[in-house]
């Protein structure tokens, strides 16, 4: 069956508390490298038949995601 | 005048706004989320809660159910709207009014007597106060950070529609300290801050938020 | 696999039985075959298991809370202890219940979760009576405050309080927040909840009417908690960590709040004739229970269970924790209605089996029976021990330890007092708990008690509080516990409230250990004496055991709840000053008292000696005296002395509203501001004359301690503390502790639950 992962993340532009609590807790650990976190959401949608890719970013773009606020990516697979 | 407060499933303050509406001398009709039309109402309120969850995102179920659609239509052709809290999410969500609400910048579900200064006398939801003027009124959120664009809000400033402002500490992150906006008409308004919760003195922390309810009814009586 | 049928166990009758791992002693195995004449299936040795462990079945505990059974009978009492929770008569027709239940280890496994699940499960015994939950409250025990343990399950324990509690719309109305070492590895977290009704809308869990049909609605039943109540909560934690952690539950408020709703609304159109929460055991519980409480027999059709794993086994369907799960029996012709209000309310709802007319539970799987036993032996006649008892080896170089008596800097002792993490501004907490929603809060935490109106036109409310100082129960757990059921009385009383029933949540270490039952059996004899001379009924309870890490046990804690009655909550009293020029007094008799004392244990760390003196005639005296003055509105704010003494209670009074005052304290100064002696008040009033008749008249002794105003606080002679100086070292400490960025990263496990 088709499977299609959409990842919500929030716009550049917009803070993110989650991250960077994550962010300031690795280098309290001592990863150093990590200079980044923006933490989002991921749905995992199984889909009959053909996917019609651009229902399926509405659906991402207009329910999953506010648009005010986030940013979608789609991914097609298969399960 | 008829007021129509929704209930949600997972809606919590309905009982509460409720309330206010009635001390206020309005007439509170019930809604649930299922019905089909507003009937006769005269103006709605959005109550608190976590409308389905708020799993997906605050809001978001909520402002995409036909009833809230209807809200929208009606909200339009001049119907005063107010919505609290989840109503207010549930308002932003829908695209009645500008913005989003996210996660807190503490991260924490805050819940204390908060400060606000009414930037606008004007609204449908505002106009038993003064400009200027500082009530008190509970505060009670996890995700009530008000964001936008730096454009976005840059324009709602200058076209003057925010509406109350956080004073004495900002509870969540909101960006310009700010609690509550409104439509570009004045009918709709959206506020984080619960003015439910202050209207007895028995059990809130002041009669301020009584204002938000007689406002909307004095609108009416000089219609 | 095969199915392990009652057909099947009867022909092989020598088959091994993992009765040992499920937690059951040989001598109890044996009692099983002896009641079934057979072995016990794989389904039916899990039902007994888990209704067997000390958590159900309380088998250590039972030959000791008999005594509070013996109390005289109450007349506010309406349903006792046995059923979910007891029930008091609150006057106009109104009916209360209340009770506090312990999840104290699924929080130490996972500390957002199992507080969460624990706010869940109360939230469900009090519907079940047929109440609308109208408050929670939570008391909460961790280790040293900087521990960094603490660190990991403080902040998840209080964000599932809130989140949980939050998202059902049931206001926070107060608590405890206490710290000590001996609960590193052991926190406690009890949960209130209250609830109320009209007295004719009582509900009981019985299955009664040959036909009726058994409904199961709320979540799908998964894998959460399997072996979690018999495991979990009878286990000692071993030091080997992750590996053996069992699967703990997740809760969804969302799903209970639709569950609540839609109770109520069954509950109005009257549609159920019993009904039962699924908690600890789950199924097996609420079966066995229905059943046992009825005069008929009940058969379970498994298949019909709806399920979230469909890979589980009968035996682990019977044992799922899951949560958000009830059972009714409900008459056929009312079956129709009642799954239309489910529908209603999104909740999912199946019948799963009936009523029968004979006296079995017969539990049916894939089209074979594999239980078959009288529900009686399942759910009433667990084992009951008298396990042996032992008075504490160290408690009398304990009690001879007394502690020191004088103060070398009043100043620095009062500030370390009122900046340590027991004493200290709980805002950091309490800010994450709702205190408005419903629209009745007449009084929260920071207040004594949590007061809640239960009707808008006459304004009567109820007063709760809960107190549990476990070093005065370590010292000497009879008294221990006396003095804190006085504590929650005064606690109740100083709001003006009468006080009417009380609850507890009695937290202890192993009963197999000798010293631990004689705490335990000592404190219940001082309960139930102290409920016989306050004239007041226990109306149920908790027991938690098997409280410690490795051989070391919790300092005894017994948790005391309090129900009072507001006939009218406008003359309810608040605790903070709000007025310049009142004057300050104090009720009651102050004695050097330092035994188990916060200024002992702060100052010097010491944990010595005898507590107070006990005096619940005096508490009685003032009791009455402080509902007259709030009746008369004698009296503009009422703050009761424990913890941390006199120093405590002016510091809490003033920084509230930041009102200072002038006082002067006679005698020993250090016995005036850090002594712990019980039955004593500070009150302020515009009407010092009648306040001193009225107390005088009520025997009890008042000190005119000074007047109320400035913005500090001066003992004349002695001390002065800006009010400044003083907000700054009570409100950082939890602030600086907890406000931490990991703290906030692990608090909320990912997606887990609402956050708006």
């Amino acid at each position: 069956m088709p499977r299609v992962v959409v990842d919500v993340v929030l716009k550049p532009e917009i803070s993110d508390p989650q991250g960077q609590a994550v962010l300031g807790a690795l280098g309290r650990l001592g990863h150093q490298g990590v200079t980044g976190v923006r933490q989002g959401k991921h749905f995992v949608l199984d889909v009959e038949g053909t996917p019609d890719e651009a229902e399926l970013r509405q659906i991402a773009e207009t329910l999953l995601a506010n648009p005010v606020i986030e940013d979608v990516e789609l991914h097609l697979t298969e399960s | 005048m008829r007021i129509g407060v929704v209930t949600f499933p997972g809606s919590l303050d309905d009982v509460d706004a409720a309330r206010a509406v009635r001390l206020a001398g309005g007439e509170a009709v019930p809604l649930w989320h299922a019905d089909d039309d507003l009937g006769a109402v005269d103006a709605v309120v959005l109550p608190g809660g976590f409308s389905y969850g708020d799993y997906l995102r605050a809001g978001a179920i909520a402002a995409r159910q036909p009833l809230v659609r209807a809200v929208v239509d009606r909200a339009r052709a001049g119907m005063p709207v107010l919505g609290i809290c989840n109503g207010f999410q549930v308002l932003c969500e829908a695209g009645l009014l500008p913005g989003a609400l996210t996660r807190n910048s503490h991260l924490h579900f805050r819940n204390r007597d908060q400060g606000l200064r009414v930037e606008r006398a004007d609204t449908a939801w505002t106009s038993s106060y003064a400009t200027g003027q500082t009530i008190v009124v509970p505060v009670k959120n996890g995700e009530g950070r008000y964001v936008g664009a730096d454009a976005d809000l840059d324009a709602l400033e200058g076209e003057g529609r925010v509406v109350v402002r956080y004073v004495g500490g900002n509870p969540n992150g909101s960006s310009r300290d700010i609690a509550g906006v409104t439509s570009a008409d004045g009918r709709v308004v959206g506020l984080m801050p619960h003015p439910e919760h202050a209207v007895e003195d028995l059990t809130g922390p002041s009669t301020d938020g009584l204002g938000f309810f007689t406002s909307v009814l004095q609108g009416a009586v000089s219609a | 696999m095969t199915v392990d049928t009652v057909t099947r166990a009867g022909g092989t009758p020598d088959e091994e039985q993992p009765w040992r791992e499920l937690g059951l002693r040989e001598e109890e195995y044996g009692r099983i075959r002896e009641i079934l004449g057979r072995r016990p299936t794989t389904a039916e040795l899990a039902m007994y298991s888990v209704m067997w462990s000390e958590h159900c079945s309380y088998k250590s505990s039972k030959v000791h809370l008999r005594r509070f059974g013996d109390l005289p009978r109450s007349e506010a009492l309406l349903v006792g202890m046995g059923e979910n929770a007891g029930v008091v008569d609150v006057g106009d027709g109104y009916a209360v219940t209340f009770k506090v239940e312990s999840h104290n280890h699924p929080s130490y496994v996972e500390p957002y979760q199992g507080a969460a699940t624990g706010v869940g499960g109360i939230v469900r015994d009090i519907l079940t009576m047929g109440a609308r939950p109208v408050a929670v409250m939570d008391s909460l025990r961790f280790g040293r405050a900087d521990a960094p343990d603490t660190a990991r399950v403080l902040p998840g324990v209080v964000a599932g309080v809130g989140g949980y509690g939050n998202c059902l719309g049931l206001p926070n109305i107060g608590g405890e927040l206490l710290f000590d070492d001996c609960y590193i590895g052991n926190p406690l977290v009890n949960a209130l909840c209250v609830g109320v009704m009209k007295h004719a809308d009582v509900r009981l869990a019985k299955a009664e009417g040959v036909g009726n049909k058994v409904v199961l609605f709320g979540a799908r039943t998964g894998g959460d908690g399997i072996g979690g109540v018999s495991v979990l909560a009878s286990e000692t934690f071993d030091a080997d960590g992750p590996a053996k952690r069992p699967s703990v539950q997740v809760g969804d408020p969302f799903t209970e709040k639709l569950l609540i709703e839609a109770c109520l609304e069954i509950f109005a159109a009257d549609l159920v004739t019993g009904i039962q929460d699924l908690g600890g055991a789950g199924l097996s519980c609420a079966t066995s229970e229905l059943a046992a409480a009825g005069s008929g027999g009940m058969r379970i059709d498994l298949d019909t269970v709806p399920l979230r794993d469909s890979t589980l086994t009968a035996a682990e369907i019977l044992m799922s924790e899951s949560q958000e799960r009830m059972c009714a029996i409900v008459e056929p012709g009312k079956v129709e209605e009642f799954l239309a209000v489910c529908r209603k309310w999104d909740v999912l709802a199946t019948v799963i089996g009936e009523v029968t007319d004979g006296d079995r539970l017969l539990i049916d799987w894939h089209g074979e029976r594999i239980v078959d036993v009288p529900p009686r032996t399942v759910a009433l006649d667990g084992p009951v021990y008298e396990r042996p008892m032992a008075r504490p080896a160290d408690l009398d170089a304990l009690q001879a330890a007394v502690p020191p008596a004088e103060s070398t800097d009043l100043r620095a002792d009062w500030l370390a007092l009122v900046g340590s993490p027991d004493g200290c501004d709980k805002s950091w907490v309490t800010e994450q708990y709702d205190r408005y929603v419903q629209g009745n809060t007449v009084l929260a935490q920071p207040e004594d008690a949590g007061v809640v109106r239960i009707d808008e036109t006459s304004n009567r409310g109820i007063a709760l509080a809960l107190d549990g100082n476990a070093r005065f129960a370590r010292l000497d757990p009879y008294t221990g516990a006396q003095l804190n059921l006085a504590e929650a009385y005064r606690n109740v009383a100083v709001s003006g409230a009468v006080p009417l029933a009380v609850t507890n949540c009695l937290n202890f270490g192993s009963p197999e250990e000798p010293e631990v039952m004689w705490q335990f059996a000592e404190a219940v004899r001082g309960l139930a004496d102290g409920c016989r001379a306050l004239g007041l009924p226990v109306t149920g309870g908790n027991v938690s055991l098997y409280n410690q890490t490795g051989d070391v046990p919790i300092n005894p804690t017994p948790v005391i709840g309090v129900l009072g009655v507001h006939a009218d909550v406008r003359q309810r009293v608040r605790g903070g000053w709000t007025t310049a020029g009142e004057t300050l007094l104090l009720l009651g008799e102050s004695r050097p008292e330092f035994g188990g004392s916060a200024w002992a244990s702060v100052v010097h760390g010491h944990l010595g000696g005898l507590p107070p003196r006990l005096d619940l005639d005096a508490e009685r005296a003032l009791g009455g005296l402080l509902a007259s003055l709030a009746a008369d509105g004698l009296v503009s704010s009422a703050h009761d002395l424990s913890d941390g003494g006199l120093a405590q209670a002016l510091t809490e009074s003033a920084l509230r509203y930041g009102v200072g005052a002038t006082v002067s304290v006679d005698g020993d100064p250090t016995a005036a501001l850090f002594g712990e002696s019980v039955a004593r008040a500070v009150v302020t009033t515009a009407d010092a004359a009648a306040v001193l008749a009225a107390a005088q008249a009520a025997g009890v002794p008042v000190t005119e301690l000074g007047t109320t105003g400035g913005d500090a606080l001066v003992v004349e002679g002695l001390l002065e503390l800006p009010l400044d100086e003083l907000h700054t070292a009570w409100s950082t400490t939890l602030p600086t502790l907890f406000d931490t960025p990991e703290a906030v990263v692990g608090s909320v496990p990912a997606g887990a639950v609402p956050t708006s």
